[in-house]
């Protein structure tokens, strides 16, 4: 293999290897240069996302966005931006826990770079082919929870402080439904290693269980705190929840984390979801197309970025929910009705195991249209249920009658006699 | 491998010392957090990654947040001067070094230490490479750990609900409410 090849079938590491030989330290320079390259293009392209966002947010509003900085369309604005975080001065503030305030920013960014790690961005394009990596993305995320602690705590700060509890509490309970739905992709591939998931998607498994990816997707949005779920830290409410007492580049930090976190998330909807780095349209009409690494790659980021889009459309466009309605939504709502849809898939796919393709793909979409049917048959009930009590006292019953921790019956009782006194509102 | 060994495990015993020493309770929290990690660092280096990837989900991302906000429900926490030894500091001391002996003779009674092992012949390749689905597998067929682990959801199924009826709010203040 010379030059030529190695950079049209995109195998450099292959081409270093053959020109080193097999000394011992080859390997792990070899990981080295990967791992520096995979963090050092996420920490990059967040600059060229966090434009993209103001960019196709204005477009939808109707505005122009970032226009001056770097020509035409703005194209530098968001560097500038990094220029002025990274020169503006750190600080600690006084009374701060110095380990833990210090601590949090930087352990948050390692948690969502070592997520890449298992990411498949070509066929022979990936860190390690783990065969828990679902499993290991989900362990990692769940340590990202304790850098919200830190940052919170480490603050000394009592609006720090409940920002992370809410921000735990959110990232905790929507942790149920996204672990939840993966086992269906789980099931359906047999298998939890990234590449072998993509491998077993003859149909991109987006069509055989939507309700599955429409869950994940949903708590996507809910673990990486964006709209309509970005409560945590409602800028125009209360100021920025568990990272207020940060600026510059430490507060950068946290900032590159969720964009960073974002992206993965479309990557990891765009692999388990829509197949990855393979080409379907592809691979239906010639049986014997096998993708290679620099469709590959064109393929994942292509999808990748439909699905980045996406996350940034519903920002342009959902308005911010209550935590309560957040709570809600997710323990009455998400939680059983993907209980529900990961013992039907589980029975289902025993059954049809033996069928082909076509067999099992109509089982398993008609029993999730089923499925989401029913589900938004009890929500709309719900949601009607929950209009009548507040046409007839105004006021939303979570809001009339908290559940939330200390509320014992005299509380109750209190706040049952203030909604009735109030008077109905008009309807005009 | 050896010298990653050594550091690993330097740095999940003397964090371990930590936890039980250090004075402010959150920090205390944090070298446990440590720990945890230098443990999973040891399954990751023993091939089994399912294990790691279990002991951080399980340890790290559940029970230390658990107890960090058990933590921080405690009142004056910051202003703790009081040492973290007390009277009885020996005596469990002692009791915690004979639970150690006892441990390691049952360990070694069972395992017993073969110089021709631990000259690092590594395990074969298909004991490695599929443990998730040989756990799997044995989980689930009646001849090996189904019952344990049936008996385990159930027990779990239980705190579930016994968890539910403690945090509920009075059922009598409930039925007035309705009324």
């Amino acid at each position: 293999m010379d030059l030529n090849t190695a950079l049209r079938e995109l195998r450099l590491l292959d081409y270093l290897r053959l020109l080193w030989g097999d000394a011992p330290w080859v390997e792990p320079v070899l990981d080295l240069i990967s791992i520096i390259t995979v963090s050092t293009f996420c920490l990059l392209i967040v600059i060229f996302l966090i434009w993209l966002e103001r960019k196709v947010i204005a477009r939808m509003q109707d505005r122009i966005g970032p226009n001056r900085v770097g020509g035409k369309f703005g194209l530098l604005q968001t560097v500038a931006d990094v220029l002025k975080l990274l020169t503006k001065e750190a600080i600690t503030p006084v009374g701060a826990d110095w380990v833990a305030y210090n601590l949090a920013p930087f352990l948050i960014v390692m948690t969502a770079l070592l997520m890449w790690a298992v990411m498949p961005f070509a066929p022979t394009w990936i860190g390690v082919d783990l065969n828990i990596a679902v499993f290991y993305v989900l362990s990692i995320s769940s340590v990202s929870v304790v850098c919200l602690l830190l940052a919170g705590w480490g603050s000394n700060n009592k609006y720090a402080l409940l920002g992370a509890f809410r921000a735990v509490a959110q990232l905790v309970s929507y942790e149920v439904p996204m672990v939840l739905s993966l086992i269906v992709p789980i099931i359906l591939a047999r298998s939890m290693s990234l590449i072998g998931i993509s491998e077993a998607q003859v149909l991109p498994f987006a069509l055989l269980v939507p309700v599955s990816a429409v869950i994940f997707y949903i708590s996507a949005l809910a673990e990486t705190g964006r709209t309509p779920f970005d409560l945590l830290e409602a800028e125009s409410e209360i100021v920025a929840g568990f990272h207020v007492e940060y600026g510059g580049m430490k507060f950068g930090m946290f900032f590159l984390a969720e964009f960073i976190s974002t992206l993965f998330m479309s990557s990891l909807f765009a692999t388990i979801y829509l197949g990855g780095y393979r080409f379907v349209l592809g691979e239906l009409f010639n049986p014997n197309y096998t993708t290679g690494n620099l469709a590959g790659i064109l393929i994942f980021f292509i999808k990748t970025f439909l699905v980045y889009f996406v996350f940034i459309w519903i920002r342009a466009t959902f308005p911010r929910i209550r935590i309560d309605q957040m709570l809600n939504f997710n323990w009455k709502f998400l939680v059983p009705w993907t209980l529900v849809l990961v013992l039907v898939v589980a029975l289902l796919d025993r059954l049809v195991a033996d069928s082909g393709w076509t067999v099992r793909t109509l089982a398993h979409l008609s029993s999730n249209i089923v499925i989401a049917l029913i589900a938004l048959g009890f929500a709309r009930r719900r949601a009607a249920r929950e209009k009548l009590f507040e046409e007839e006292f105004g006021v939303a019953e979570e809001i009339a009658r908290p559940m939330i921790l200390g509320s014992d019956g005299h509380d109750d009782h209190e706040h049952d006699h203030e909604t009735h006194g109030q008077p109905a509102p008009a309807h005009d | 491998m050896q010298i990653l060994f050594i550091i690993i495990s330097a740095i999940t015993l003397v964090s371990a010392v930590l936890v039980v020493s250090v004075r402010n309770l959150f920090h205390a929290a944090l070298y446990m957090m440590l720990s945890f990690l230098g443990v999973a660092a040891l399954y990751a280096l023993l091939e089994s990654g399912f294990m790691a990837a279990t002991q951080l989900l399980v340890y790290i991302g559940a029970i230390s947040i658990l107890v960090i906000f058990a933590i921080m429900m405690t009142r004056r926490l910051m202003q703790t001067t009081e040492s973290p030894f007390n009277s009885q500091w020996g005596m469990s001391g002692f009791v915690s070094a004979s639970l150690f002996v006892l441990i390691g003779a049952i360990v070694l009674q069972v395992y017993p230490l073969d110089p021709a092992v631990a000259g690092g012949a590594p395990p074969a390749e298909e004991l490695v490479t599929n443990t998730v689905n040989q756990l799997g597998v044995a989980f689930t067929s009646a001849d090996q750990l189904v019952l344990p682990f049936e008996l385990a959801s159930v027990l779990l199924l239980v705190a579930l609900v016994g968890s539910i009826i403690i945090a509920r709010p009075d059922v009598e203040a409930e039925v007035e409410d309705e009324s």
